[in-house]
């Protein structure tokens, strides 16, 4: 097997397959029809809005919710038939779901005991699992005697002690404070390697899906709207609607003039842009191309040769950050385009500033742009 | 504004207290009174209290027939409410949920006289058709009682499992509890609250309740209210006064203890709250 087989998956068997998978409450389809494969040692996120679907598929991995139709296997077997507390899998839930009349201790201990481990045996692994998390020292606490950020780490003790081939996290990081969460993110994917358990998170924090995952797929009512590495989907995004929900996007609309093999050129209202890559367009059909602010070049002198990917503007806003700013540049047109640039110099104390009503030019690398098919 | 606002306030609390409690102290106090008539006063005297607890066996036979019923009754009515709410609030979607919703509830707005009377034809019916129950008293009235407590118990435990979510019990069983683990381990624990309100609750409406008993009560079977109900309308007696006394006596004790355990839980909620906080040892 190799290190990372969801990267290789012609020569790997998945230990999730999700076949066709459907789940309607009433007359609302929360999930839609959906396939998906996920591999030994992924830590694999789930992604999208709330009502998206996201929570009632993991719902439906872990057994307290059953398809309409379609399948699910684990590790090979079907689990159609098996009830939760059957299943190779445990969860973590978002409210944490701590035992408030337990201690810390037998939080922990209680899933072990229901497999009828031998006394010492559970002693020993809640020992281990709490050196894990660093919280030997409140093992005799209640789950309401602890921070937030201990209750987040008991319940992923709780949930990890088993050793179940997939753990499910519902909103893992939503209940902490965002300074912590930070911490947390990497905490969290540390932990998932020591223990090499595979993961499926669900969020609808981008930031914490491009952290921490593996692979994630972006939901959006009930169905997969793409599916792939964080830098896959961050810098090739396949639809408007991946485009504009992970990172922001300026999107326009164009024709493609040109086609071949090693590049397209697309004419929209920022000029002709030029990509360095080829793509399965068609000339002269009607495309979307997006453009994020962070790989647009914001200048106040003209470009020295006159060419593609390149336009002028007139600075409309900007608004400071700290770190970046955003400057809203208005093209002739009338059009807004969002263009970020770290402030590596403190704005005050530069003397060519770009300021408000300034005019600017405006320029992009050739593999910057991305081509949307919807 | 102020001053006038709040002076308003205290006359309003003091009347309404003055309305609440004062029928209560004459109560008690007539229970001292040495005249067997009871609005004339006579002097101070424990006189009554004598005849109530050395010459009145049929009245403390009456107290431990209404605590038997009251115990029997609260504890049949926890069992079989909580069983009606967890299907209530934990089965999801049955047929012919609605309705057994509705008819859970129904004996809360049934007038009691009618509850009262249709028992009785039941129980008439029964000993006509199987010979049982051979005679009234007791069980009949236990049986009643546990019709309409169940009701209490059912919405009081349907609350506090709606409320608290099923998060707990979906944790347990993704642990591996199967699902009569899980109720025991995990609901019932939870319920506790609820079990223990509920009971109260099905306790004292067994206590309380005259109309349903004289309904379906058999000769000899005198309850505590039938009781001091027929002694009452043979006119005032001072020794029920002594025994109503006592009866203020023990309520008031309980809703001491009851106090107590409350701001025992409130401080000990305090405590853990401050150490969630620090985070630290």
């Amino acid at each position: 097997m190799t290190e990372e087989p969801w990267l290789d998956q012609a020569n790997n068997t998945p230990l999730v397959q999700i076949r066709g998978v459907s789940k309607k409450f009433g007359d609302v389809t929360a999930v839609d029809n959906v396939d998906l494969d996920i591999y030994q040692g992924e830590l694999f996120c789930l992604l999208g809005g709330s009502g998206c679907g996201k929570t009632t598929l993991l719902r439906m991995l872990a057994g307290f919710e059953f398809p309409n139709s379609g399948s699910i296997s684990i590790g090979g077997q079907d689990m159609s038939t098996v009830p939760a507390y059957e299943r190779p899998t445990n969860m973590m839930f978002q409210s944490y779901a701590l035992f408030p009349h337990m201690s810390v201790e037998r939080n922990i201990a209680f899933g072990l005991q229901q497999d009828r481990m031998p006394k010492g045996e559970i002693a020993d692994r809640v020992h281990e699992i709490l050196k894990l998390v660093e919280l030997q020292d409140f093992k005799k606490r209640k789950p309401q005697q602890l921070s937030g950020g201990q209750r987040q780490r008991v319940a992923l003790a709780r949930a990890l002690v088993k050793e179940p081939r997939l753990l499910l996290l519902d909103e893992p990081l939503a209940a902490l404070d965002k300074k912590l969460r930070k911490q947390t993110q990497f905490e969290l994917a540390n932990i998932q390697e020591q223990v090499g358990v595979t993961f499926i998170v669900v969020t609808h924090d981008q930031e914490e899906a491009m952290t921490l995952s593996t692979r994630m797929a972006v939901m959006d009512a009930g169905r997969f709207q793409q599916i792939g590495t964080p830098t896959e989907i961050y810098e090739f995004p396949q639809s408007r609607f991946v485009a504009d929900f992970i990172g922001s996007a300026n999107i326009l609309q164009g024709r493609v003039t040109e086609d071949s093999a090693d590049h397209v050129r697309v004419d929209t209202e920022l000029g002709e842009i030029y990509i360095d890559h080829g793509q399965q367009v068609s000339t002269g059909s009607q495309i979307w191309v997006g453009l994020r602010p962070e790989k647009i070049t914001v200048s106040k002198s003209a470009p020295e040769t006159p060419g593609p990917n390149q336009c002028k503007g007139v600075v409309d806003d900007i608004g400071y950050l700290g770190e970046v700013s955003i400057y809203k540049i208005r093209l002739d047109s009338g059009t807004i385009i969002d263009a970020t640039a770290p402030n590596r110099i403190r704005p005050m104390s530069r003397t060519h500033a770009i300021t408000w009503e300034d005019e600017v030019y405006l320029s992009w690398e050739p593999s910057s742009p991305m081509l949307l098919n919807t | 504004m102020q001053g006038t606002r709040s002076r308003f306030l205290t006359v309003m609390i003091t009347l309404g207290m003055a309305f609440f409690y004062i029928p209560m102290i004459l109560l008690v106090i007539y229970s001292f009174n040495y005249s067997r008539i009871v609005p004339v006063w006579g002097g101070w005297s424990t006189r009554w209290y004598e005849v109530l607890f050395f010459e009145s066996p049929e009245v403390w036979a009456a107290v431990r027939l209404s605590l038997q019923i009251a115990f029997v009754n609260a504890t049949c009515a926890v069992i079989i409410g909580t069983l009606a709410a967890l299907a209530m609030v934990r089965f999801g979607r049955f047929r012919g949920r609605t309705l057994f919703g509705g008819m859970l509830v129904a004996p809360l707005v049934m007038p009691e006289v009618i509850t009262g009377i249709s028992l009785l034809v039941l129980f008439i019916t029964l000993q006509q058709l199987v010979g049982w129950p051979a005679e009234r008293g007791f069980t009949t009235i236990t049986i009643a009682h546990i019709t309409f407590s169940l009701a209490y118990v059912a919405i009081t435990v349907q609350a506090r499992l709606t409320g608290m979510g099923q998060d707990l019990e979906e944790a347990a069983s993704d642990l591996g509890a199967k699902p009569f683990k899980v109720l025991t381990a995990i609901t019932i624990p939870r319920l506790t609250p609820a079990l223990v309100s509920g009971w109260l609750l099905a306790f004292t409406l067994s206590l309380d309740d005259l109309v349903i008993a004289s309904f379906v009560t058999g000769p000899g079977a005198n309850t505590l209210p039938i009781l001091i109900f027929s002694r009452i309308r043979l006119g005032l007696r001072p020794d029920i006064n002594a025994l109503a006394t006592i009866i203020i006596l023990v309520v008031a004790v309980c809703v001491a203890i009851a106090a107590l355990i409350m701001y025992r839980q409130h401080k000990r909620d305090l405590r853990d709250e401050q150490l969630a906080e620090r985070g630290g040892g």
